[in-house]
């Protein structure tokens, strides 16, 4: 077949057609980071997720560990149900805790993991048992105007034992 | 007084129906184009020298509005971040709003103006100087010959220019941020990397650009080919190609965006 210059022209089109989508691929998209590999999934139950999304990272001393795979409704402890899948490199103690943390002040969210000191590894489909909620705002924000409602009732009768307490 | 009204409804009857028979006429026209695909998808010569004039001749015009469009979408986006404090996220502003929306929407806008008023045009003037009928005086189906080559030519032309765009314009935007405005490197491209999913985001971005390369590629075609003979028929189908082009590229937009962004 003959060869001709319009064929060199569409070939080096569609050869930086491919490199484009590589590099958004590589360079600007997140398959480079989201490929963990080989994965163990575990599950955590939390009365509150606040903004928690699935595709969250999942970190442990601050280094992304993980990702959440997916957030369940259970009907019948009305909690959340949180899966998360960690990398097999990485493993942790069954009494792990998992918090739900916010990146920066309005940043996303994610679940944080802090080791614990049991000898028994977390397996796959295991759960955790230890979790903290989090944190929602308009809570904090009406339990500090109750504590400091009930502090200033307490310092006119004179009792002052509640004051500490949440 | 009764008179008048009665001639503008029938106005507006006649011309919608006009409307809906050349809607079926596309539509049949389209059916066509797919049976008599295989025929030019033998003769890939065809198809190679329709995507070097539709899209490697539109490369020039693509490339250098989407670098200017990523350096516009950097240098807006920090001025705004920055009295939020969070210039460090104008690398995901940039990149989100460029796979998501600007890459193809802008490119079809484009894609419209400079390949697919050419082939209506090209078209249009085959019509009317009879070279069409000739072909079909020879027994050569000039759908087969002239309209499928040049449809699958911008069907595979249109996404290829659109992932171009998007990268370049992140490039444009990479220039301005980094270089000129001091944001910093590493952030610019983590905080991307952290925020643009590659199946939400990139796919999505694709799947957009494939539909516009077909919308497009279609209308000009059909005009072209519906044409009246004339210098003033192919002068009008033109424009109507840019006209129902972009009205089409932009509704379609919302459409598929819509569906996008439901889970």
């Amino acid at each position: 077949m003959e060869r001709t210059t319009i064929d060199l022209w569409v070939g080096i089109f569609a050869a930086a057609g491919l490199a484009a989508m590589m590099g958004l691929a590589m360079k600007v998209g997140n398959l480079t980071t989201s490929g963990i590999g080989e994965t163990y999934a575990v599950t955590a139950a939390f009365e509150n997720i606040g903004g928690l999304k699935a595709r969250a990272p999942v970190k442990s001393a601050g280094v992304v560990v993980g990702r959440v795979d997916g957030i369940q409704f259970d009907t019948k402890t009305y909690e959340a149900i949180v899966t998360i899948k960690i990398d097999k490199r990485y493993e942790f103690p069954k009494d792990t805790f998992a918090s739900i943390y916010t990146s920066g002040l309005l940043g996303e969210q994610y679940v944080g993991l802090d080791a614990g000191g049991d000898s028994v590894p977390l397996k796959n489909n295991d759960k955790i048992a230890h979790t903290q909620d989090a944190v929602v705002l308009e809570k904090m924000i009406s339990q500090f105007l109750y504590n400091k409602a009930s502090e200033t009732g307490d310092t006119k009768s004179g009792d002052k034992k509640q004051v500490g307490e949440k | 007084m009764l008179k008048r009204l009665t001639k503008l409804l029938q106005g507006i009857g006649s011309r919608m129906l006009e409307r809906i028979w050349r809607l079926g006429a596309a539509a049949r026209f389209f059916f066509y184009t797919m049976v008599y695909s295989g025929e030019s998808l033998r003769r890939p010569q065809l198809v190679v020298r329709e995507v070097y004039f539709t899209g490697v001749m539109s490369l020039i015009i693509i490339l250098v509005s989407a670098f200017f469009v990523g350096m516009v979408l950097a240098l807006q986006g920090y001025n705004t971040l920055q009295k939020y404090g969070s210039s460090d996220a104008i690398g995901v502003l940039v990149a989100l709003s460029l796979v998501r929306e600007l890459g193809p929407v802008v490119t079809a806008l484009l894609f419209a103006g400079r390949a697919g008023t050419a082939i209506t045009a090209e078209i249009g003037l085959m019509k009317a100087t009879e070279q069409l009928s000739a072909m079909e005086m020879m027994a050569v189906s000039p759908i087969a010959r002239v309209v499928a080559p040049r449809f699958w030519a911008g069907v595979i032309s249109m996404p290829i220019l659109a992932t171009l765009f998007s990268m370049t314009g992140i490039l444009g935007g990479y220039m301005v941020a980094v270089p000129l405005i001091g944001v910093d490197d590493g952030a610019f491209w983590s905080q991307m990397q952290a925020n643009v999913d590659f199946k939400e985001d990139i796919v999505n971005g694709f799947i957009k650009s494939c539909v516009f390369g077909v919308a497009c590629t279609l209308i000009a075609l059909f005009e072209g080919y519906d044409a009246p003979p004339t210098a003033e028929g192919v002068s009008r189908a033109t424009t109507r190609t840019v006209v129902i082009s972009s009205l089409a590229v932009l509704g379609l937009d919302f459409v598929l965006t819509s569906f996008m962004l439901s889970p």
